[in-house]
Formats: structure tokens, C-alpha cells, sequence
């Protein structure tokens, strides 16, 4: 083992042997080895949200044709860290007649479950947090309590446009799962098992090229699931303050800041190792260190697709919102399900008989499920143009024009 | 004594504490919240089981789903959450005095049984036991019977649920 083709491994097993020479048990030296990993993954996720905090207001400026930050450091690349600084010198303000203890446990939540996810991700070849053979089912096991702690902050606020926030943040996350987690089969069905990393071992064609639609599914209904633009119904401001987090102040709200933001970067890691392959790319498989290189920058292109929807598209309506899903994405999610699993085992059952070699197979079929995905897409789009979806109508009813009651007749008279 | 046993007897303590919160707390969010808490700690026996499966459907189900579900249905009643009646009535010592016979007399059984002090084998087949759970769930010799009457209950139920809640239309 190399350091310079694979340094973190180099520098666990260092580390194991030094234990190990100390006297420490085998099994004490796991644990330890375990918990410092688990340490790093989360400071590490926490670390790169001062990055992609900066490089959001970043774009969000040079979108909106100003600067954006620009003073601290070269390219104001250090903004983040005197704001880090000042929100730590911050009030913590509790209103009256909140739930103390439910108040301070929900911040906590919201970020916790977000570096949950962490944990499952594989960064490259060799680099595994940890290799469940359960994790996409764990990845939405994770989700439920992130909701948990969007639900309890609006409850325990003791404020209505909190509270209203909740209500909307549990219609909107509830309701989205339902399309993510059809969309999320879709892999596990391709890649004939649910741990993440066997997934991204079996894209040797990206699930992207396979599955779009699942894919866009998946891209979609996270977006929902981290509740911002244009699905931030739950913090509207000009409708409800800021949501669930209206009562926060201080380092509270700096939680629920970290949390959305880390969010945000962690459902593009997903969908860059659930659909773009992960750490695979040019020679990722000889040199680990390379694999991590890849994958970052297949989430940092998938990061700034969520950052460039966010900054330029309006926020929906409710009802537009659970229209979508309701009415759009979980038949189109159910639909390919079944037409995926079909297909599959149609292909499986067909090809022993065509006598193909056997090198392109995994071409075959990943044009053949390109094929059914496209012909999904048209059918869906042709739907999509003859019906419409019926909305809640906005536009007032025409009243009566209000006219003068007759006086009485003591007045005329 | 192993790390395992460790997280064993940390974990057990944490889920009884969280279980008898659950009864006592006057609050009915605290009350969900202590649930969630014993509910975490019954999936993690389950990984400490080397079932990992059970331990996600564990959290998927109870949590994700019927724990929220409590906690939303609470937070529509805000003002009738504070109960400040008694919580226990003339019969408490009966109650106690049947749950402290039950768990002696479980506890007797346990003790006498032969398996009691040895530790479970190693299980076979570690990466392929979920492929082995979903082929006995859909195989006919095995619990295909259940599993669809089972599912379709599951729609009975929600299209039972759709009529109750959906409008009427005249």
C-alpha cells in the first residue's frame, strides 16, 4: 500500500499497527479506528459547508449581476468564517411559553440527520465510511428524521407562522419520500442489490444513462426533500417569516442554516453516486486517491445544478406543489418501477438465446432501458399536454358591485 | 467484557430509562419523543442481532412513519397536551404486582432454558440473507400466503381511508 496512491488507508493502517504495538485488542483498535473515522466524516462534512456557503452567495451574486462576497481573503473565500464568528457572539433568545427542551433538541436533529447520510457514501474505491448492505434503505430510514426536526422546532416555537411552517414542511417532505423512495428502487433493481457502494460498483454504464427518469425522480424530489427553492414553502417568507425557523436565533439558527446547506451538497453526493457512478472514472480503480477526485467533481456539478435551480426558479404554489407530486411524479415513478423490472428480467431471460458476446451485454442493456425510458417520456409528455391538471382556482369570483341600501323611509320623508 | 457488551448494557439502560419516560411524562410530545428514543434503542439491538435489515425497517416504520405521525397529531391539539390528572388509579399495586410475576416467571423460564448461557453461532451467508428474505417472501412454499394477504389488507385499509376522508359528492 502506497501512500501517495491511497493516503488515508495508509494512515489508518499506521495508526492500527501503532495501536496495536501498544497493546490495545484487536477489537478496542476497530472501535477506536471507527470513532476517529465517524469524527473525521463529520467535521469534514461540517468543514465543507464553509466552502459551498461561500461559493452559493457566490454564484447567487454573479447570477444577480453583483459581486457577492468579496472582502475577506482573495475572492472573499473566507467570508463564511468571520460570519461563523459573529453569529457564535450572538443572543439566544427562547420565547415565552416554548418548549425548552424539544426547542434545543430539534436544531441538533435537523443537522445530525443530514451527516447521518455520510456515513453510507462511499468516497472512492477504498474509502467507505460504512458498507451496509441495507444503506439505501438506511439513506431513507436517515430522511424521516430530518422531518422529525423540522416538525419539532415548528412545534416547540410556540408561534403560529412556526407552526404553519411544520404543517407545510410535513405535507412537503411525507409526500415527496413517496416518489424518492420509487426512484431510488430503480438502482437497487439494476444493480441487483441495496448497498451503496455494490451500486456504485455496478455502474460500469452510469444509472443515469440507464434510468433518466429515475434519476430526475430522484433529483427532484430532493430538491423537495431539503425544502428550498423552489420548494421552500416552508420557510415562505413573505408568507410565513421564516417558517419553522422564525423563533431561532444565534448558533440555533446557524444549525438550521448548516443543515440546509449541508443538505443541499449531500443529496448531490447521492445523486452522484447513485446515478453518475461515484468514484468510478479514469483509472479510479488503481489510484483510490483518484476515485475521491472524481466524485467530488461529479458533486460539485450536480451542486451547482441544485444551486442554479434554487437562484432562478420561483417558489411554487402548495397546491402546484402536491399536484406535482401526487399527479405526476409518483405514477411516473410507479410506472417505470414496473416497466424497469420487466424489462430487466425480459432482457435477462432473452439474451442466453441471441448469442451476443458477452463483452456487450451491459451496452445492450442499457440502451434497452434508455429505449423504455424514452418511450415512457414521450408517453408521459403527450399525457401531460391533452390533460390539465385541475388547480385550485386563485382568481376571485366576480361579486356584486355594492350598492346603497335604500334609506329609510323617515329620512326621505 | 467485549465492546459489544458494552454497547449491549448502555443501550439496554438507555431504552428501559426511555420506556418508563414514555409511561410517565405528563407531556404528550415528551412522551413521543421518549418513544423515539426506545424505539432507536430496539434497532440497535437488532444491528447488535446482526440483523441490519430489521434495524433500518425498525427505524423506517416506527419512526419515520408512526412516530411523526403521533407527534403531528399532538401538535393539532396544542391545548389539551398538558394533563395534570392523576396518573394512576385505586389499582396500581394489582397491575404492578402481575407485570412483577409475568417478568419473574419469564425470567424463571429463561434462566432454566438449556440455550440461556451459550452465545449464538455465527450466522451463514451474511451478504446474502436480504436476497434470501425477499425470495421466502414472494415463494410459494414459504410465505407468499401471508405476505399478499397482508398486502391486501394494506389496501383495503388505505382505500377505506380514501373514502372516509375524501369528499362526498351529491
Amino acid at each position: 500500500m502506497n501512500f501517495f496512491s491511497d493516503p488515508i488507508n495508509f494512515i489508518a493502517n499506521w495508526l492500527a499497527n501503532l495501536l496495536l504495538g501498544l497493546g490495545v485488542s484487536q477489537a478496542a483498535t476497530t472501535v477506536i479506528l471507527k470513532f476517529i473515522g465517524a469524527g473525521l466524516v463529520g467535521t469534514f462534512g461540517l468543514g465543507l459547508v464553509i466552502f459551498t456557503i461561500w461559493l452559493e452567495r457566490k454564484l447567487y451574486g454573479r447570477i444577480q449581476d453583483r459581486l457577492g462576497p468579496n472582502r475577506v481573503g482573495p475572492w472573499g473565500i473566507f467570508q463564511t468564517i468571520p460570519d461563523i464568528i459573529k453569529i457564535f457572539t450572538k443572543e439566544y433568545i427562547t420565547p415565552v411559553g416554548a418548549d425548552k427542551v424539544v426547542y434545543n433538541l430539534a436544531p441538533i436533529l435537523s443537522v445530525s440527520a443530514v451527516l447521518l447520510i455520510w456515513a453510507v457514501i462511499p468516497f472512492a474505491k477504498t474509502v467507505v465510511g460504512t458498507d451496509v448492505n441495507v444503506g439505501v434503505l438506511y439513506l431513507v430510514a436517515v430522511g424521516g428524521i430530518g422531518a422529525l426536526g423540522i416538525i419539532l422546532a415548528g412545534w416547540s416555537s410556540n408561534n403560529k407562522y412556526s407552526l404553519l411552517g411544520a404543517f407545510r414542511a410535513v405535507s412537503q417532505i411525507v409526500s415527496y419520500e413517496v416518489p424518492m423512495i420509487l426512484a431510488l428502487l430503480v438502482p437497487v433493481l439494476l444493480g441487483r442489490s441495496m448497498g451503496v457502494n455494490t451500486l456504485v460498483n455496478a455502474q460500469g454504464i452510469w444509472f443515469v444513462i440507464l434510468s433518466p427518469i429515475a434519476a430526475m425522480i430522484f433529483f427532484i424530489s430532493s430538491i423537495a426533500e431539503t425544502g428550498r427553492a423552489p420548494f421552500d414553502l416552508l420557510e415562505a417568507e413573505s408568507e410565513l417569516v421564516a417558517g419553522y425557523q422564525t423563533e431561532y436565533s444565534g448558533l440555533k439558527f446557524g444549525m438550521f442554516y448548516v443543515g440546509e446547506f449541508l443538505h443541499a451538497f449531500t443529496i448531490s453526493a447521492l445523486t452522484a453516486t447513485l446515478f453518475l457512478g461515484g468514484w468510478r472514472g479514469p483509472w479510479a480503480e488503481q489510484i483510490p486517491i483518484l476515485g475521491l477526485v472524481w466524485f467530488f467533481i461529479k458533486t460539485f456539478i450536480v451542486y451547482f445544478t441544485v444551486v442554479l435551480i434554487r437562484i432562478s426558479m420561483p417558489r411554487l404554489r402548495i397546491d402546484q406543489m402536491l399536484n406535482f407530486n401526487w399527479k405526476v411524479l409518483t405514477p411516473l415513478a410507479l410506472v417505470l418501477l414496473i416497466v424497469t423490472a420487466i424489462v430487466d428480467k425480459a432482457f435477462y431471460l432473452l439474451i442466453p438465446g441471441l448469442n451476443i458476446s458477452q463483452s456487450l451485454v451491459p451496452w445492450i442493456r442499457a440502451g434497452v432501458h434508455l429505449l423504455a425510458n424514452l418511450i415512457i417520456l414521450l408517453i408521459t409528455v403527450q399525457i401531460l399536454k391533452s390533460v390539465h391538471i385541475k388547480g385550485v382556482e386563485v382568481v376571485g369570483k366576480p361579486r356584486p358591485v355594492a350598492v346603497a341600501p335604500e334609506p329609510p323611509a323617515s329620512v326621505i320623508s | 467484557m467485549s465492546a459489544e457488551q458494552i454497547i449491549f448494557l448502555i443501550v439496554a439502560l438507555v431504552t428501559l430509562v426511555a420506556a418508563f419516560s414514555v409511561v410517565t411524562s405528563r407531556n404528550l410530545i415528551h412522551a413521543a419523543l421518549w418513544l423515539i428514543l426506545t424505539l432507536f434503542g430496539v434497532a440497535i439491538f437488532y444491528v447488535l442481532l446482526d440483523a441490519g435489515f430489521f434495524a433500518v425497517i425498525q427505524v423506517i416504520i416506527y419512526i419515520g412513519a408512526i412516530a411523526i405521525l403521533f407527534i403531528f397529531a399532538a401538535m393539532l391539539t396544542r391545548r389539551v397536551m398538558q394533563d395534570t390528572g392523576p396518573q394512576t388509579n385505586r389499582n396500581w399495586w394489582l397491575g404492578a404486582l402481575i407485570a412483577l410475576f409475568l417478568f419473574a416467571g419469564i425470567a424463571l423460564m429463561l434462566v432454566n432454558w438449556q440455550g440461556f448461557n451459550t452465545s449464538a453461532p455465527e450466522l451463514a451467508n451474511s451478504g446474502g440473507r436480504i436476497s434470501q428474505l425477499g425470495l421466502a417472501l414472494v415463494s410459494p412454499d414459504q410465505y407468499v400466503l401471508p405476505f399478499e394477504l397482508a398486502s391486501i389488507l394494506l389496501v383495503a385499509a388505505m382505500i377505506g381511508a380514501i373514502f372516509v376522508a375524501g369528499e362526498k359528492k351529491s
